[in-house]
């Protein structure tokens, strides 16, 4: 029984959980954010009619999503202190500034303009309104810089000091935990991967029209930018990735060991990148591998001789260096999250690059199965976003904050294992049926297509924006 | 100036803005069952709250990472103390949140009626505990030596904490109310007038006698001015909805929210958290805060970003300031489909 009533399991449990749910939402919004600010932006430079319905269409699947969003945020902020309030009260001098930062100067400008541009159509001048949803989108896109810098202290902490009276962290410098090389390299990491997963919503909603050849006038044009920007987004979510992988080495070598189950050190050509391996459970000794050699010494060190350190090395220098412990996270959750977030990533770039090569000049493919690869692409969009996330906040582990304080040193000592097991369960159940109704909602919007807008104007002969309700 | 003191006081602000502003919000939505005498009417009061509910629950988020930055001690007694509540309150924003957006999704009646049921219980359930919550922390709860509660979740549920959370239920309800009548036309209007009148003399009468049992039990002789004042712009609230002064109603209401919390605050100052078991367990604007060089960074962003913030969310409240009726309604609905 008190198995089941461990407070930092549970806990643990209930941050993993509703993390990756809000997950699923946040990159949506912001990426779709910024698609259905294109759509419209094409709408008010040349008043064609498919480009406000595609607005109008993309925007109703923005705002189902949107609110999932922000209601699960909420619960984010709020788990710090509840079920980590010694993590809590020893970063909240570091941590808590950007936290802030991001609710002042970030979520004020989201959540005000979204309200805007949601009830504005009839209330404000054209460009006006099309600022509102560029505003949402600078909100959406700033969120995610405060919210990555402050987790970059946790997997790179700088700029602070120990004050061993108080027993806590305090900030030196607002400029360098700002700049922290984690976050300069996640946060355009983040925000175009955000993009490849709105760009895999629009790709998926066009082909699955275009499919059944309906709404050609307006799916087109949207499966060519979801194309072109899975494209080019893809093509930056990997150069990042890449500068991400270089920091993420030199702060936490043990991060990128586990990325690749490596535990012997190696150097050069040894310093390989398996793609795929068949091995004992825990990862210890492999039966069957395909690997790339030099690819890992490139990845880490961006030269082909480097050296990338192996678990076995690094867990008997954080043992001299921390005392004695496990420092090594699950191996396989990172190595295969690690690579279904690169697979993934890479077959939704193939997709697309493929997907406008068949479609060049107006063609058309006549093949079903190729309009049917390209339907799948939102969901494993997401699904690469959500793995990769899990490899970085599980590659941390046992730490907290790397080197400075545990996981099992975080958790609330004053709150019971029942109370936690309590909501855990609740935040299950209510998420759970959530997800079913968001999920149904999206679909049933998906299927319905663009609402037909009313006649245009027979002086002007520009068609008027549709107004929303609630 | 001593910046504890300063961050203390803003803390204070963004909570008087998050109950000012979300607290209309918990009001419409529980005013659903009262003037909501059929769908369109329940669009009506639902769209006068469709544009800001958001940004409005946004002032939680920003006060909620302040009181991370500036006070962490703070931040960690009480929300791992309040831990149950704290959740309850979180599934019903959770709830109320996406009703707001789902509720219009689907013309199906019982598909409606089960989101407005949510609108009503994700409305009160945060109205009712907020006001517990609060009083609490100037009641005094028991804290041990490294800070942590160490008192039940039923300790919480005390007379003074009960009294305190049926005092904001009220108040919200009748904000809510008055904001419904000063945002709709014709009839729904009427009857918002003549509801927020009836509610009035319960707030009142709740609303007074918590004040004088904060200033009694808790308070000192300035707190007990500000608590005269609530007081004063609640009465001055009650008049003007009498003369069907909107207006002024909303206005004398906004205030009474503000000057409750600041007696709540001023009962407080300067713990931020007292312990009710031992005095020297207490959390205090010294013991509680981050570093002066946070706390300097932190007012520095303040200072900066909350004029253009005030600029900007003013505007945007001045954007929808057109009253929203049943036939405007009614229009959009038909073009949209349902």
């Amino acid at each position: 029984m008190n198995e089941w009533l461990d407070p930092l399991l549970l806990s643990r449990w209930q941050f993993g959980l509703t993390t990756v749910y809000h997950f699923l939402f946040v990159p949506l919004t912001i990426g779709l954010a910024f698609t259905v600010a294109l759509f419209q932006t094409a709408w008010v430079r040349t008043d064609k009619a498919k480009y406000l319905e595609l607005t109008h269409f993309f925007g109703k699947i923005f705002l189902i999503n949107f609110a999932m969003g922000v209601v699960t945020g909420i619960v984010q902020e709020f788990q710090f202190g509840m079920n980590w309030s010694d993590y809590s009260r020893f970063v909240g001098d570091v941590f808590g500034a950007p936290l802030a930062f991001e609710g002042i100067i970030a979520f004020f400008l989201e959540a005000t303009f979204i309200g805007l541009w949601i009830f504005g159509w009839d209330k404000l001048p054209r460009g006006l309104h099309l600022a509102t949803i560029w505003l949402t989108t600078a909100g959406s896109i700033a969120s995610a810089y405060f919210i990555l810098a402050a987790n970059a202290f946790m997997q790179n902490p700088i700029a602070f000091r120990i004050n061993e009276e108080r027993g806590r962290a305090e900030l030196t410098s607002i400029g360098e935990l700002l700049t922290n090389p984690i976050a300069l390299a996640s946060f355009p990491h983040t925000i175009f991967a955000c993009f490849m997963v709105s760009s895999g919503l629009v790709i998926s909603v066009a082909a699955w029209h275009l499919l059944r050849k309906q709404h050609e006038e307006s799916m087109r044009p949207a499966l060519k930018l979801g194309m072109w920007m899975m494209v080019v987004s893809g093509a930056l979510t990997t150069f990042f990735g890449d500068s991400l992988s270089l920091a993420m080495t030199a702060a936490q070598p043990m991060k990128m060991a586990a990325a690749e189950a490596m535990y012997k050190t190696a150097t050069g050509a040894e310093a390989s990148f398996s793609i795929f391996t068949l091995g004992t459970p825990d990862g210890v000794s492999e039966l069957f591998s395909i690997r790339i050699p030099y690819l890992l010494s490139f990845l880490s060190t961006h030269t082909l001789n480097g050296t990338v350190e192996g678990i076995d090395n690094l867990q008997a220098q954080y043992v001299s260096l921390y005392g004695p412990g496990d420092y090594t996270p699950t191996i396989w959750i990172t190595y295969w999250a690690f690579r279904w977030m690169i697979g993934l990533g890479i077959a939704h770039i193939l997709v697309a690059v493929v997907g406008l090569w068949l479609t060049r000049g107006g063609r058309s493919p006549q093949a079903t199965w190729v309009w049917k690869i390209a339907i799948w692409s939102f969901p494993f969009s997401l699904l690469a976003m959500s793995v990769g996330w899990i490899f970085t906040e599980m590659g941390r582990q046992p730490w907290l904050v790397f080197g400075l304080l545990r996981t099992e040193d975080g958790v609330s000592p004053n709150v019971s294992g029942a109370e936690i097991l309590i909501s855990l369960i609740a935040f299950t159940l209510i998420y759970g049926a959530l997800a079913v109704v968001e999920f149904k909602l999206i679909l049933q919007a998906v299927r319905k297509g663009p609402a037909p807008l009313a006649e245009p104007d027979p002086v002007s002969g520009k068609v008027k924006p549709q107004v929303t309700v609630y | 100036m001593d910046l504890n003191i300063l961050w203390f006081w803003i803390i204070g602000a963004l909570f008087i803005g998050y109950f000012v502003l979300d607290g209309f919000d918990f009001g419409v939505g529980m005013s659903l069952p009262f003037l909501g005498k059929d769908d369109l009417d329940r669009r009506v009061i639902i769209n006068t709250i469709g544009p800001v509910w958001d940004l409005n629950e946004t002032w939680l988020i920003v006060a909620g990472a302040a009181l991370f930055a500036a006070f962490p001690e703070w931040y960690a007694t009480l929300f791992s103390g309040f831990y149950l509540a704290l959740l309850v309150i979180l599934l019903a924003l959770i709830l109320r949140g996406v009703s707001f957006e789902y509720r219009h999704q689907r013309p199906e009646a019982t598909w409606k009626k089960r989101f407005d049921l949510m609108i009503v219980i994700g409305s009160a359930v945060p109205a009712l505990l907020w006001g517990v919550a609060f009083s609490n922390i100037v009641r005094g709860v028991q804290l041990d030596a490294d800070f942590n509660y160490i008192g039940s979740f039923f300790d919480l549920l005390n007379p003074y904490a009960l009294l305190g959370g049926l005092t904001t239920l009220l108040l919200f309800f009748t904000h809510g109310v008055v904001f419904i009548s000063l945002k709709t036309e014709g009839d729904i209007r009427q009857r918002a007038q003549r509801l927020a009148v009836k509610a009035g003399v319960a707030t009142i009468v709740v609303a007074a006698s918590f004040l004088v049992w904060t200033t009694l039990a808790f308070g000192s002789l300035a707190t007990g001015a500000f608590a005269a004042l609530a007081a004063v712009a609640l009465i001055g609230a009650f008049l003007a909805n009498l003369r069907g002064a909107e207006g002024w109603a909303f206005t004398l209401m906004a205030a009474t929210i503000a000057l409750a919390v600041l007696t709540l605050f001023a009962s407080l100052f300067p713990d931020v958290m007292p312990a009710s078991n031992d005095a020297a367990n207490s959390l205090t604007i010294e013991n509680a805060s981050s570093t002066p060089y946070t706390l300097q960074v932190m007012s520095w962003t303040a200072l900066f970003a909350m004029p253009v913030i005030f600029l900007y969310q003013g505007w945007t409240y001045w954007v929808l300031r057109k009253r929203v009726s049943r036939t405007t309604v009614s229009a959009h609905v038909e073009s949209a489909g349902h």
